[in-house]
């Protein structure tokens, strides 16, 4: 089937204006919020409904194409890259909470639907969707599941895969299943735990189309502590001290000295600029608990030489503090064109080394390299500053950018927290897992999409590569 | 060889994070990241480095974007989209051929009349014959839509050149008309103008003022925007004043970016930047201290004007004049602060976005049950009244001067 013919069953089934084939407009569509690797798709399609969806993947599964799903492109880590064309599913019509139950505290919404709007229309009835990834304002409830995003809450709340109760996919074939508790349906699903099995498979099994997510009761009582260190190094002593006292904070953020810097040129929040680091300590609960653990927080920082320990007097200070946490990525465009974002996991004790293990790669390349991460659990977040306009530092970012996750492994972590592997992070999955671990993988991949179209080139060893790939060739825009 | 219309640093502080997509009325409706902030950015660098160009297909994004300007307050990494959509609009303008009509309706129809308050009245005047009956029949529909965005009851009045404070004055402020304002809602002047008055401001409108080159700014013709800022500061430098009052949210944000406009004009940066220093919306001047609470059981919510909240960032302010009048009976609105789809002379150049718009907004409004929302903007109340009226709301819209005068007592 040529272009031509492709476009025009496409705008059959979901009408004209739902259907990209110009190249013109689909080099927009050429890559997600990790800009390294580029290709452009071969139609974008956005449908409205699942009936649209199915009879897009079945004119996919006819003429052999791939498909790829996608939700906002906040992907950091080109998780929804065309390698070699296909048509992509963009899920951004299809945003719709369904139905909100509030007695049996669920949401039944569309893949499309931004994770921050059903928080919103949750709180009237003291309610929250709990996981909040730093894009939460953006991003989307299907790619959440695909990827099994985290954010700074999770350490308490847990990750996506804890919140979602079940959810509607449509298979490589065309087929609809549902997996998990059903809306109507009560918590515990007899037989295996498929939908567990699936989430966190980027996009690999097939199109998610409607979510049936748990909503968390809010904690009646906050406490939002800022700590300011002169080192990175007493911070991570703090960190691990408190979760040795046996607290386990709802957020446990730590920012470095140029995160600081970027931030307070964003934010004018007022941190001090000579700070070594900030760390964040959020507890939650009843306000007879927050209050005894907050005087246990603040005396742990001080014994760490805290130049200063202070709780948000208000809830629009606490805002302001998670404003200037959760858009940090972002407020470095004020100091670097570009960035390369790691999401490297160590065992939260070896937090101080990998620390210290940045600083050197830092130096190593003559790269600026600030952190801002979730320092509770571990999962770093360098950010590996680079000009693609000056020669060679795309190369230099990215071997910066493997040393770190190379230490990670060495360290006994991993190479993804919550950003996934996506194209980028192929090559360190040999490395993370042994063949039959890979082969296991693969072999669950089969089970839902035996003809390896969906989603195809991510996460496994041996994926193809698109012919602009940054190191080979200088990506200009 | 395609010169560099946006400049690269300003284009290259996007990040490509996405954050800006869920914020943008347009992207929220089509969900084509084609017409998002971050897929026009994109657009746009690429158009500068010739991998794209700008045919009719890639021209109907640029079009299609309000210039609401959402996405600067949701960016992290502080793009000034604004400034990128102004001077690639600009570059586009004066490259790019368009269809005929289009032409007449932005060079002749809107940029010929809006600006002159005179024609803007003879037009007015027009449409009040065409609304008759034996006329109606012959109109194309987009000529009824239009005319249902007209006020019934136009008051055109220009405020006199000086109004004295009442009681003790503790300074002296200037006003600045607009063109739409001044055609159609003197009777909001002359509330503005009372609220100012009473709060012990004297008011001086001069009369070489003019129009503020917003309507030429947004559509891309920088160099006449430039020559109405020139004519304004001139108007006013000869007054002392300790601020200047602008009650329309898309003239403000144009006035308080005088100082961007002529940034590289030596004789004038300055005398700009001066200029700009003192503008100030109503809201931002007048306190809630004086106002009194209504005792009528109405509830009142508030909705932003694009260019109020967004460039201005002025969204406290003005919910809590409406607060000290409304008190409890206010009620907050969802979306408040996305686009209506007036965005200036956007419902005239793409109705059929701003009539999606418009219904969600009217969506939204009538939501929250009130029975009177207050904004700030004249293309706000325009749009949304039309949207109530045909609706079939019985809701009210009122600027925040008119309802703090009418209400506050």
């Amino acid at each position: 089937m040529n272009k031509e013919e492709l476009a025009n069953q496409l705008r059959s089934i979901c009408g004209a204006d739902a259907v990209i084939t110009d190249e013109q407009e689909l080099v927009v569509y050429e890559c997600d919020a990790y800009t390294l690797q580029k290709n452009h798709p071969t139609a974008v399609v956005l449908p409205q409904n699942t009936e649209e969806v199915v009879a897009v993947v079945r004119l996919c599964a006819e003429n052999d194409l791939p498909i790829i799903p996608r939700g906002a492109g906040t992907s950091l880590s080109g998780t929804v890259l065309a390698v070699e064309g296909g048509v992509m599913i963009a899920l951004t019509r299809m945003n719709r909470i369904l139905s909100l139950d509030t007695r049996n505290r669920r949401a039944l919404v569309e893949a499309g639907c931004v994770n921050s709007w059903i928080t919103q229309k949750a709180d009237n009835f003291g309610l929250f969707f709990a996981p909040d990834p730093s894009s939460q304002s953006a991003c989307t409830i299907g790619g959440n599941v695909a990827t099994n995003a985290g954010g700074p809450h999770t350490l308490k709340n847990g990750v996506t895969t804890n919140h979602i109760l079940g959810y509607e996919i449509v298979l490589p074939d065309g087929s609809i299943e549902w997996l998990g508790t059903t809306p109507e349906g009560g918590e515990e699903v007899d037989g295996f735990d498929l939908r567990g099995a699936t989430i966190g498979c980027e996009g690999m099994f097939g199109v998610i189309t409607r979510v049936l997510v748990r909503l968390t009761k809010k904690p009646t009582s906050f406490k939002t502590y800022l700590g300011v260190f002169d080192s990175v190094d007493a911070a991570s002593q703090t960190v691990s001290d408190i979760i040795a006292a046996g607290i386990i904070p709802a957020a446990l953020e730590m920012m470095d000295q140029l995160i600081i810097r970027a931030v307070e040129e964003a934010y004018h929040f007022g941190f001090p600029l000579d700070a070594g680091a900030i760390l964040i300590v959020e507890l939650d609960g009843l306000s007879g608990g927050v209050g005894d653990q907050g005087q246990i927080v603040e005396t742990i920082c001080k014994q760490n030489e805290a130049r200063e320990v202070r709780a948000a007097k208000d809830e629009e200070e606490r805002a302001a503090i998670w404003k200037c946490r959760k858009r940090a990525f972002g407020a470095v465009g004020r100091i670097s064109p570009n960035y390369l974002t790691q999401d490297g996991v160590v065992p939260r004790s070896k937090v101080p080394e990998i620390m210290r293990f940045i600083k050197a790669t830092s130096v190593k390349y003559n790269l600026r390299i600030p952190n801002v991460f979730h320092a509770g659990d571990g999962n770093i977040h360098p950010l590996i500053l680079f000009d693609e306009r000056k020669d060679g530092e795309v190369k230099q970012a990215l071997r910066a950018g493997e040393d770190i996750l190379n230490k990670c492994i060495e360290m006994g972590g991993s190479v993804s927290g919550e950003h996934g592997i996506g194209a980028e992070k192929i090559d360190f999955m040999e490395r993370q897992f042994s063949k039959d671990d890979l082969g296991a993988m693969q072999f669950l991949r089969i089970a839902f999409d035996p003809g390896k179209r969906c989603n195809p080139h991510k996460m496994f060893p041996g994926s193809k590569r698109c012919s602009d790939f940054a190191p080979r060739k200088q990506a200009a825009a | 060889m395609i010169q560099n219309f946006i400049s690269e640093e300003k284009s290259l502080a996007c990040v490509h994070c996405g954050l800006c997509l869920s914020a943008c009325p347009t992207y929220l409706e089509t969900g084509n990241e084609n017409d998002s902030p971050r897929g026009r950015i994109y657009l746009m660098r690429n158009i500068q480095t010739q991998r794209v160009t700008v045919d009719n297909t890639v021209m109907r994004h640029i079009d299609l974007c309000l210039g609401c300007r959402a996405c600067e307050n949701a960016c992290p990494s502080g793009v000034e989209y604004g400034h990128l959509l102004e001077h690639a609009r600009d570059y586009f303008e004066k490259t790019h051929n368009r269809s005929f009509s289009q032409t007449f309706l932005r060079r002749i129809a809107i940029e010929q009349v809006f600006p002159f308050p005179w024609r803007l009245k003879f037009v007015l005047f027009f449409s009040t014959i065409l609304r008759l009956p034996i006329f109606r029949w012959a109109l194309p529909q987009f000529a009824k839509e239009s005319l249902l965005l007209l006020p019934k009851e136009a008051i055109s009045k220009s405020p006199p050149e000086y109004s004295p404070s009442l009681e003790k004055n503790v300074g002296r402020v200037g006003f600045i008309e607009g063109c739409v304002m001044q055609v159609m809602f003197g009777a909001t002047h002359d509330n503005s103008i009372a609220l100012l008055n009473q709060q012990g401001w004297d008011v001086a409108s001069p009369k070489k003022q003019g129009c503020c080159g917003a309507l030429y700014a947004h559509s891309g013709q920088l160099d006449k925007a430039r020559e109405c800022a020139r004519n304004n500061i001139a108007a006013f430098e000869r007054e002392k004043l300790d601020a200047i009052i602008i009650n329309a949210a898309g003239c403000g944000s144009t006035l308080k970016e005088y100082g961007q406009l002529l940034g590289n004009d030596p004789a004038w940066s300055e005398r700009a930047a001066r200029f700009s220093a003192k503008v100030k919306d109503l809201s931002e001047w007048i306190t809630p201290e004086n106002l009194k609470p209504s005792n009528r059981e109405i509830i009142v919510t508030y909705q932003d004007a694009c260019h109020l909240a967004h460039p201005q960032g002025v969204t406290a302010e003005p919910r809590e004049l409406v607060k000290a009048v409304a008190g409890d009976n206010y009620i907050e609105l969802q979306e408040a602060d996305v686009c209506c789809g007036s965005a200036g002379s956007y419902n005239l150049t793409e109705p059929e976005m701003a009539k999606k718009l418009q219904n969600r907004k009217v969506r939204n409004l009538i939501d929250t049950g009130a029975e009177i929302v207050v904004t700030a903007n004249p293309g706000c109340l325009l749009q949304i009244q039309s949207g109530l009226k045909k609706a079939g709301s019985g809701m009210k819209i009122m600027h925040l001067a008119d309802y703090l005068i009418e209400y506050g007592e």
